[in-house]
């Protein structure tokens, strides 16, 4: 009886696996096999030997710089993107404003957190580049040269303004469940045994927060790490960051050695991977409390 | 002086005047009850005296100083909450020892003083567990620990025994008061369960819709209650409509039969409203109850020792109790029964 | 206190975001000298590669929308009623498009199915579509993933199988006209997701040279002046129309099933 169920279930087994074959069947195609082969790719000589030219390759000046402002771009863009998107959160959520403001900021968090990409640009270039709003009214209104200044909308901090359009409100459609989470209780026992407010955000609810907070940091990471289309439409293939550089090995711009595009992107690859490991390491080690 | 002074305390939510010209003294060491229907202000008292929430007038002393205008973590004040209170991210030893951290106690102090707590609610070996993975009974018993450990002046309680099983909540209660008064650390528990409330205080203040109606012991309560609210929301009561004969003498007439009630009263008409416990009401002729009227038994329910008898009396349904005995079975239903009844035992009604 | 910077705090951040729409929408309007028209938005409308790539975009954001529901509601159901033991590895693929970047998946395509590989998607125009639409799914997935699944946990997916089946239902009825239906909300709020995302897509299209709406946006914007901020507000109204259906289908059904 009992063997005879086992039985049964193995054979059973295959079958249901084939319940999810079409998406194995996509995910391999379009999401495995590709990325697999910019790993192969990476570790290939033209003529197919295996070699580790391509990544030595890849140890220039020019695209050493790339990767560290990609890198640099990332980690600012998500790290401002996450602070300020969680002190609006925190505002909306403690800090005493109608309850009327919290529904429209999440509908336009949801709306701006897509709004990336080209308009994205043309929207800053509109309002900060050399005949923007902002700029003409600065100079104006205050006699303010921005450029003058040594502010350049087509530069890194130009662009981690821009960024940050959609990284703030990422931030906000994330935390703002998480901070609901705190239950008010936490707080007031907190209070009751007499720590202040700083000391219970410190030890109790950023702890609790970290996981949720770290997780956004990766994903606004990732999120900017990869993003093209508004660096592209903003700067034009000149701006030095890795994403725009394979833009332009992939598009042939670039003369030289054609699998350094291979080696360019496994690179990316690398450190999205090495930075998603290091956040998996730490949400475990953070989440030893949970169930 | 006594050691916690509440003196006209209001809250007003809006224009919703929540608590209403609040007093109450209590001595160093009592173990108080606020007792009264949900949503009646009892937690709002409570938050007020840990300071969760401003009082729109009065004032609250603790120990001889004034802490209206004080800050919550300015207070020394213990609490405990309904359920879900405790840090989910820090174990159970560092939970109780939060207090004596945000203090600044050194930590081998601090260690011993939480070793001595845990050991206090005999949850010793679970030091190192994460709140999930206890009970309901065992979180609470380490929030009443970490309440404790910072050694608070008043000791508030909300509800800490709703959120579990009935099995558990009388143990726990047990439990809480036993440590109350090993530590004989003033204390205000808010319920609105009387039996829970009437088994644990020294004293009770049953409230109604945010207005203290009476505090007593539970004795007191029970038996001499001031209002009819608290006369009804306390244990079970039987009302007769009796004829008032002689309001000096307390000379008066139950279906017929004449009642004396203990002193003189002053009676606004011929007629009046007397109540009597389902325990004042004994089933035959009793020595020492000087009337007896006649009933007929409606139901019956046989709980163990105790026997739940309804009967009507008088044109009322009235509910009686009495002790179960092996060698008499309850009278059956239908069954015309003589009922004595006393009116020294008689609680007058008025209000 | 706590007060004054939540309202600092907050007047900060919608400052930094009404700017760049004011700068957008006020830079859109002066094409013409001296005053505000509508000039930038009528050479937008009269350019016929605009309706052109606008259509296409569409088109595609269709096709993958139905690509989307038809690869993730099956599976998802699938993993939820007979296979949880599957859930982790579908997650974590269905989390992957969010690690790898688009232009690595888009690199990948084009050398692993250019002409001479053993499927020549590159090598004709619909095949380029087609792995386009692909290519755009895999973007939509984690969006489309989550928002099915979480459609289905709140439906007793068990239940409403065994009830469909015990009257003789078979799964293609079961799916299409049970489960489908009371997921409805989850599957719309994820297509309007994908429709946006779709639109504004620039790496994948412009890679795989094919005339969708964000290559000609960028196109527009290296040779002109006035009418990309006017692209952008189109784009952003797009945007904004998707989010709004989005929340309009889940309002909807929230007072349906408060009617029920
Ligand atoms: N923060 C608040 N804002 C408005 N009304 C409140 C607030 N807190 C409590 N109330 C109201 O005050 C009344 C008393 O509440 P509470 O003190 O919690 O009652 P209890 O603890 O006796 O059940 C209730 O009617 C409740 O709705
Ligand atoms: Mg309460």
């Amino acid at each position: 009886m009992a063997k005879d169920k086992v039985r049964r279930a193995e054979r059973r087994l295959p079958l249901e696996w084939l319940g999810i074959l079409p998406f194995a069947i996509f995910s391999v195609l379009f999401l495995i096999l590709p990325t697999m082969r910019i790993v192969t790719g990476a570790f290939q000589s033209p003529d197919g030997g295996f070699t580790l030219q391509n990544l030595a390759d890849l140890n220039t000046a020019s695209i050493r710089s790339a990767y560290w402002t990609s890198i640099k771009l990332s980690l600012i863009s998500a790290g401002l993107g996450c602070a300020i998107g969680f002190a609006m959160a925190a505002a909306v959520i403690f800090g005493g404003l109608p309850k009327g403001v919290r529904s429209p900021l999440l509908t336009f968090s949801g709306v701006a957190s897509n709004f990336a990409g080209v308009p994205l640009a043309f929207a800053f270039i509109a309002t900060l580049g050399p005949v923007g709003l902002i700029t003409v009214w600065l100079k104006t209104e205050f006699g303010i040269n921005l450029r003058a200044m040594g502010f350049n909308l087509l530069s890194f901090w130009g662009l981690v303004i821009t960024y940050l359009f959609f990284q703030i409100p990422l931030m906000i459609l994330i935390i703002t469940p998480a901070l609901d989470g705190l239950k008010r209780e936490w707080r007031e026992a907190a209070a009751v045994l007499g720590a202040t407010t700083a000391q219970y955000w410190r030890m109790v609810a950023l702890p609790i927060l970290f996981p949720s907070l770290l997780g956004t940091f990766a994903l606004l990471f990732a999120n900017a790490f990869g993003a093209v289309a508004t660096a592209f439409a903003l700067t034009g293939p000149q701006l030095n960051i890795v994403p725009i550089k394979l833009f332009a090995q992939i598009r042939g711009d670039v003369l030289g050695n054609p699998n350094l595009g291979y080696a360019l992107a496994f690179g990316m690859i690398l450190i999205t991977v090495v930075a998603n490991t290091i956040y998996i390491v730490l949400r475990v080690r953070s989440e030893r409390w949970l169930k | 002086m006594s050691f916690l002074t509440i003196s006209h305390l209001e809250k007003a939510f809006g224009s919703n005047l929540v608590v209403k010209d609040f007093k109450l003294e209590v001595e160093k060491g009592e173990f108080i009850s606020l007792l009264g229907p949900s949503g009646c202000g009892k937690t709002t008292v409570l938050r007020m005296m840990a300071g969760f929430e401003r009082p729109t007038s009065g004032r609250i002393r603790i120990d001889g100083q004034e802490v209206t205008g004080l800050k919550a973590n300015a207070r020394n004040i213990g609490m405990m909450f309904q359920a879900y209170a405790l840090f989910p991210n820090l174990t159970v030893a560092d939970n109780v020892g939060f207090g004596l951290k945000v203090k600044g106690v050194a930590r081998t102090e601090r260690e011993a003083r939480v070793a001595e707590m845990l050991d206090l609610i005999s949850l010793s070996d679970m030091a190192g567990r994460f709140p999930f993975q206890l009970s309901g009974g065992q979180q609470q018993r380490v929030a009443l620990a970490r309440a404790l450990a910072p050694s608070p002046r008043v000791l508030l309680l909300d509800e800490p025994l709703s959120a579990l099983d009935a099995k558990v909540r009388v143990s726990l209660r047990n439990e809480i008061r036993e440590i109350q008064q090993r530590l004989g650390i003033t204390t205000i528990f808010v319920t609105h369960d009387q039996e829970e409330a009437m088994s644990i205080s020294d004293r009770i203040v049953v409230m109604n819709a945010g207005i203290a109606d009476q505090v007593g012991s539970p004795f007191e309560i029970y038996n001499r209650p001031t209002t009819r609210f608290v006369a009804n929301f306390v244990g079970t009561l039987n009302t007769f409509s009796v004829k008032v004969e002689d309001s000096n003498l307390g000379k008066v007439r139950l279906a017929g039969q004449a009642l004396t009630l203990p002193g003189g009263f002053a009676s606004s008409g011929p007629e009046m409203a007397i109540a009597l416990r389902p325990e004042a009401l004994r089933l035959g002729r009793e020595p020492g109850y000087e009337t007896v009227v006649m009933g007929r038994i409606e139901d019956v329910h046989f709980m163990g020792s105790i026997i739940r008898l309804r009967a009507r009396v008088a044109g009322e349904s009235v509910v009686m109790d009495t002790f179960n005995r092996a060698d008499q079975p309850p009278p059956k239903p239908g069954t015309e029964v003589e009922i004595s009844l006393s009116g020294k035992d008689a609680i007058i009604l008025r209000g | 206190m706590t007060r004054f910077f939540a309202w600092s705090a907050l007047l900060f951040g919608s400052l930094y975001f009404l700017l760049p729409l004011v700068g957008m929408t006020e830079f859109s309007l002066k094409m013409r000298r001296g005053e505000y028209s509508f000039d930038a938005y009528r050479r937008v409308f009269e350019d016929p590669r605009f309706w052109e790539t606008f259509s296409y975009s569409l088109t595609l954001a269709v096709a993958t929308i139905v690509v989307g529901v038809f690869l993730v509601a099956p599976t998802a159901y699938w993993v939820r009623l007979k296979l949880p033991q599957a859930r982790p590895f579908v997650e974590f693929v269905t989390l992957l498009p969010l690690v790898i970047p688009a232009i690595v998946l888009v690199f990948g395509y084009i050398r692993l199915y250019n002409t001479s590989s053993w499927l020549p998607m590159t090598g004709s125009a619909f095949g380029t579509d087609i792995l386009l639409t692909m290519g755009y799914t895999t973007l939509a997935l984690p969006y489309m993933y989550r928002s099915v699944d979480t459609g289905l946990r709140t439906i007793d997916v068990a239940t409403l199988t065994e009830a469909a089946q015990s009257l003789g239902a078979g799964w293609i009825t079961i799916l299409g006209r049970i489960i489908l239906p009371n997921v409805m909300v989850a599957v719309l709020s994820g297509a309007f997701l994908t429709l946006a995302i779709v639109m504004g897509e620039f790496t994948m299209a412009a890679l795989l040279n094919r005339p969708a709406f964000g290559p000609f946006m960028q196109l527009l914007g290296a040779n002109r002046a006035y009418e990309p901020p006017a692209l952008a507000v189109i784009a952003f109204a797009i945007t904004w129309g998707c989010m709004g259906l989005m929340q309009l289908v889940t309002r909807f059904s929230k007072h349906e099933r408060a009617k029920a």
